[in-house]
């Protein structure tokens, strides 16, 4: 008999995992549901039966979950919508603790890069005067703490944070170690490609348990684009705030101007980095991503532009007219191109069969191979006309970079479509190609200032 | 013979409130007693108690409390408010409108067409 109890109990902690991964379902419920689930059994159990059978029955009874998660979601509609909390799920104790820990982490980081951008006061800096030491510090004040934040998270093995940290002292000298004039092209460039060579040492960070793996990179990649969405709206629900902070003070006669200039902005921007950063964590897998939803409508949408630029210029057979700021546009439109290519690698199935969707990614992708092709003619007969300067030389660096992914890209689509080459292998590119992009940005960051002199 | 689906959820209020008005109960015995009340005709399901219990309990017509009866599980037991009794008063004084003018209907005052008649099985 106590072995017919064993099985039974093992029976009801089977159903319990079942209930468990309902959402419709929460911690009572199933305790409730279960109570009911013993009643029947013990009932069926009275007249007769083996506790299996009742077991069974009682089950079939209660009739099939889903049925039953529908009538729950029908009176607990909310539960589907609110997922994010602070704190953890009431329901498991453990999960709780680790959430509350991580919180506590996060205000501590956020608080740190926040404190970190007002530092330099205490030296005589200021946010308004001083743009060329800002400018190409500001990723230094921030992402360490999303580091921070992330290999705290990951328990980071000690000579990963000591790799962590050398790259970040290399990038504080890479930012202030140079002669730069303050309106040279190089402090601009630095400003520029310091936070993105920055990003990349983040996501060493965030893959810190397991460096090497392709699977890791691809949250890397995945984080990266939820990270930008939650920035967004951070930065969006900022402004609203400061709109109301601004209007009510003036209208009691005190002008909040110098208190947001100088502390609500700078502050709130740099520990919403790490804000955006927790969130992202947080509800990983609790919310749908936003990002390739975002994709899967403007790809579409990207594709018909393009398209329709190229007709146009076919019709018109006017040249493009390359100057620096269209140039960088068209780095630009490759980099969107490439995010586009990127989310939707990041969010499809991998065994899918090709579709629709990959057919119309691979005409975005050549499309914008074809325009970025003609700007390349275009700009080296500049530039061996003229001579260049670092942005020209940045500029053209990146959009052969940019060409050489999408080219290979559109390549293995071109075989996805036509199904000789698996999915895989375009996962595959996109995520060994990372470092390249780190490389690059480091290139621009060290190599660039001495190669032109300071410029 | 099964009462239709309509017929059982509009009727699910005022029966489990009537029910916990007699006294604290929990799911499984609301079940059985409505069973018993209806010799088995009615078919209610888990899906659409427990659904209800919490809705009422959302309303403040009945409130939920873990306890342990000695000699038993720990179950969740429901109890009837006020605003409950006031909601069943409610519903009740509605079901007996709907009851007698069904009657009227069916059993009629000496109405001389046939067609009110009815026959009802045994108990014509």
């Amino acid at each position: 008999m106590t072995d017919g109890q064993d099985g039974l109990e093992a029976q009801f902690a089977q159903w319990r995992l079942y209930v468990q991964r309902r959402r419709e379902l929460r911690q009572s419920d199933a305790d409730e549901l279960e109570d009911h689930l013993r009643g029947s059994v013990d009932e069926l159990v009275a007249v007769g039966l083996h506790a299996d059978e009742a077991f069974l029955v009682a089950v079939k009874r209660m009739g099939s979950l889903d049925e039953l998660s529908r009538e729950f979601a029908r009176e607990h509609s909310e539960r589907l919508w609110k997922q994010l909390v602070l704190t953890g799920g009431t329901d498991s104790p453990v999960a709780a603790g680790r959430s509350r820990r991580d919180l506590l982490a996060m205000a501590v980081c956020a608080a740190g890069a926040a404190a970190s951008i007002k530092a330099p006061e205490l030296f005589g800096m200021n946010l308004e005067e001083d743009g060329a030491f800002y400018g190409p510090n500001v990723g230094l004040f921030t992402l360490p703490w999303l580091a921070a934040f992330l290999s705290w998270r990951r328990h980071a093995a000690k000579a990963l944070i000591g790799v962590l940290a050398a790259l970040f002292a290399l990038g504080a000298v890479a930012a202030n170690a140079y002669p730069l004039a303050d309106d040279s092209q190089s402090v601009v460039l630095t400003a520029i490609h310091l936070p993105i060579a920055l990003w990349f040492v983040v996501g060493l960070s965030y893959v810190a348990d397991d460096v090497r793996s392709p699977r890791r990179r691809m949250d890397f990649i995945r984080f990266t684009g939820e990270w930008f969405v939650y920035y967004v709206l951070i930065a969006l629900g900022g402004g609203v705030l400061i709109a109301f902070m601004y209007g009510t003070f003036q209208a009691i006669g005190i002008s909040p101007e110098g208190f947001i200039t100088q502390w609500l902005l700078p502050c709130g921007a740099a520990a919403a980095v790490v804000v955006a950063g927790w969130l992202v964590e947080a509800k990983q897998s609790v919310v749908e991503n936003i990002a390739p939803v975002l994709t899967r409508l403007f790809t579409p949408l990207f594709t018909a532009a393009l398209l329709a630029f190229l007709v146009t210029l076919g019709v018109t057979s006017g040249g493009i007219d390359v100057e620096r700021e269209a140039l960088i546009l068209f780095d630009l439109l490759l980099v969107v191109v490439l995010a586009l290519l990127l989310y939707s690698i990041s969010a499809r199935d991998p065994l899918a069969p090709p579709g629709v969707f990959d057919r119309m990614q691979l005409a975005l992708v050549v499309s914008a191979l074809v325009i970025d092709v003609l700007v390349l003619l275009e700009i080296t007969g500049r530039i061996t006309e003229y001579g260049t300067t670092p942005n020209k030389a940045a500029a053209l660096g990146e959009n052969v970079i940019l060409l050489a992914n999408l080219a290979w890209s559109a390549w293995l689509m071109l075989g996805l479509v036509r199904r000789r080459v698996p999915f895989a292998a375009l996962e595959r590119w996109q995520t060994t190609y990372l470092p390249v992009y780190a490389g690059w940005a480091w290139i621009v960051v060290l190599v660039f200032p001495p190669l032109f002199d300071y410029l | 013979m099964k009462v239709t689906k309509d017929l059982v959820a509009a009727s699910a209020t005022p029966m489990v409130l009537g029910i916990l008005a007699e006294a604290d109960s929990y799911g499984y015995a609301i079940l059985r007693r409505i069973n018993e009340l209806s010799g088995g005709e009615l078919d209610w399901t888990e899906g659409l108690l427990y659904p209800l219990l919490h809705r009422l309990e959302r309303l403040g017509h009945v409130e939920s409390d873990w306890r342990s009866v000695a000699g038993e599980r720990r179950r969740k037991y429901y109890r009837i408010t006020q605003s409950g009794l006031a909601e069943l008063a409610e519903q009740r004084r509605q079901w007996d409108t709907v009851v007698d003018a069904l009657k009227e209907i069916w059993h009629g005052h000496g109405d001389s067409r046939p067609s009110t008649a009815i026959p009802l099985g045994g108990h014509a």
